[in-house]
């Protein structure tokens, strides 16, 4: 029964999103299922459209700006919040945290009229500052948690060494919490990569993000070119799923409980 | 100020060096602070006063309260309020009854088949959210791919609707939202003791009798997590009920972008914007006070 029941959820979680791949390749005008027959005409149309092209280009280098400059701040924060202690810590931590937290709607709203003000609404640096906002949360998060099972007696010992605080935070700090730095930059791209809400609002005719021309074409009719990036989206996501997990999907099976120990040790 | 902070790092870094190794550095911790917390002020905190401020102007920019006493006195907006409160009710509770039976099960069977299922929860889990919601719009529509299974399974003979309506809201909520939920209940069930399970045993309880008191109580701080995140999140939500729902289950998010987009109405559309973070930190607040929710994220 439980595993029946846990079989059907995973199916409704997946089946749902892999569903894309075949319709990506129907030779139909119209999205149906089954695809009538194979063609590849929805990914001639996604790499031929300039617009789509563009699009594309353009959120794949706001989410490498985004990480960047999130993964700093947010670092900086996380190293500040973890290492000191004042008033009003835990205020400056919601503050934070608020775009994680805060519907995305509201951000929009504040940050459109803000930066419409400004005459940065619709250009890229608008929508880089936008899209810092939305992930810095999710670097603070990651390398907090991080920072909290650092034991600070390593930057202390580097230091009575003679290191300083930069060549102490760059050879023992880093190293230690880099895969939280990691994980914290999939976030932050992930955050930016896929970030609407607010972008709907600060996308302008020169500047378009992949999602928001997604959005548009949602709004008007349902486009089948948006098939074709969807399912490329959705095979990497995948690979990158089984290949993070490749050594405990087709690893060794531990036996007993010191074999565990070994294997993890390796 | 980055450049600044490195060489300011640089500077002091090397008069320690040269000086005394363990002596102070003028560069405290706290500094690190500085640089976020001034893009946070300039670009979230000062805007989102702004659009405070702005929830109390009139028309003509004068002070008035005029919105809230619009925006509570109306049956249109508090139907709206009512929507967007039963939406993210549902939602949380069917991603409770879809989600804790399959985090139990990641928490009981071996280390590969728990892998497995765990990214069987993440692909959906990273995957774009318009890319889901495009995707229950295809298989959702009148001549969507739900219809013509039930329909070939001889269930309906007529399709149901299942799109542009409050079913179709809850669906596409719920596949977007159930990974949270999943992801906060597993970490909780995995810690718990199995020593407990065993002792309950060895005492004499039976399976459902330990299942229901020892493991589901222990269970509870991932549930009010889990359930906290999903119905938080819920009722901001507006991409998902745009695009799945119609126009008579508008959800508050939505009235927020229809005052300003169509109605260009900034004062009404920030007194709702500041009506939506209450109700935001009137919940996290509960959730930290009453339910004692101490890390949600």
């Amino acid at each position: 029964m439980l595993w029946l029941f846990t079989i059907l959820v995973l199916l409704f979680l997946v089946l749902p999103v892999l569903i894309i791949i075949p319709m990506s390749f129907s030779a139909s005008r119209y999205l149906q299922f089954p695809p009538p027959g194979f063609s590849t005409q929805w990914y001639q149309a996604f790499f031929s459209d300039p617009q789509w092209v563009g699009a594309l280009q353009v959120s794949i280098e706001l989410a490498v700006a985004a990480t960047v400059i999130s993964l700093i701040l947010g670092t900086f924060a996380a190293i500040g919040i973890s290492r000191s202690e004042f008033k009003g810590k835990s205020a400056v931590t919601e503050a934070f945290m608020m775009p994680m937290l805060v519907p995305g709607i509201i951000i929009g709203v504040a940050v459109y009229r803000f930066e419409a003000g400004l005459s940065l609404s619709g250009n890229f640096s608008g929508l880089l500052i936008a899209h810092i906002l939305m992930a810095v949360p999710f670097v603070i998060r990651t390398v907090l948690a991080s920072m909290a099972g650092l034991n600070p007696n390593y930057e202390l010992a580097s230091r009575s060494l003679g290191a300083n605080s930069l060549i102490t935070f760059l050879r023992v700090t880093v190293p230690i919490i880099k895969p939280a730095l990691f994980s914290g930059a999939m976030f932050a791209f992930a955050t930016s990569f896929d970030e609407i809400v607010v972008s709907q609002f600060i996308c302008g005719v020169n500047v378009t993000t992949l999602p928001k021309k997604i959005w548009d074409g949602l709004n008007q009719q349902l486009d089948p070119t948006i098939t074709a990036i969807a399912a490329i989206v959705i095979v990497l996501i995948t690979l990158a799923m089984i290949l993070s997990n490749a050594k405990t999907l087709f690893g060794r099976e531990p036996k007993n409980q010191i074999q565990e120990e070994l294997l993890e040790e390796e | 100020m980055l450049k600044d902070m490195e060489l300011a790092l640089q500077r002091t870094g090397l008069q320690t060096a040269e000086t005394n190794p363990v002596k102070k550095s003028r560069l405290k911790p706290w500094m690190l602070i500085i640089p976020p917390a001034l893009f946070f002020l300039i670009f979230l905190i000062w805007p989102l006063l702004q659009i405070f401020a702005l929830s109390f102007t009139d028309a003509q920019g004068a002070f008035a309260a005029g919105s809230y006493v619009k925006f509570f006195g109306s049956d249109v907006y508090l139907k709206v309020i009512a929507t967007t409160f039963r939406v993210s009710l549902v939602v949380t509770l069917s991603c409770l009854i879809l989600g804790y039976p399959v985090a139990y099960a990641m928490t009981v069977c071996s280390k590969k088949i728990s892998c497995l299922l765990m990214i069987a929860v993440m692909i959906p889990f990273w995957t774009s959210l318009l890319v889901r919601t495009y995707a229950w719009m295809i298989l959702l529509q009148t001549d969507g791919v739900v219809n013509s299974i039930l329909k070939s399974l001889g269930l309906i003979h007529q399709p149901l609707a299942l799109l542009h309506n409050e079913v179709g809201i809850y669906i596409g909520m719920t596949h977007i939202l159930l990974p949270y939920m999943i992801l906060s209940l597993y970490p909780v069930m995995k810690g718990i003791d199995r020593n407990m399970i065993l002792a309950s045993r060895t005492l004499g309880a039976g399976k459902a009798h330990t299942f229901f008191r020892i493991f589901v109580p222990l269970s509870m701080p991932g549930v009010s997590c889990g359930a906290i995140i999903v119905f938080v999140s819920s009722i901001g939500y507006y991409i998902t009920p745009s695009l799945l729902g119609g126009t008579k289950n508008m959800m508050i998010s939505q009235e927020i972008q229809v005052q300003i987009n169509r109605l260009m109405n900034w004062p009404f559309a920030s007194a709702i914007s500041v009506i939506l973070l209450i109700f935001t930190y009137v919940i996290l607040f509960f959730s930290k006070k009453v339910m004692k929710v101490e890390k949600l994220w």
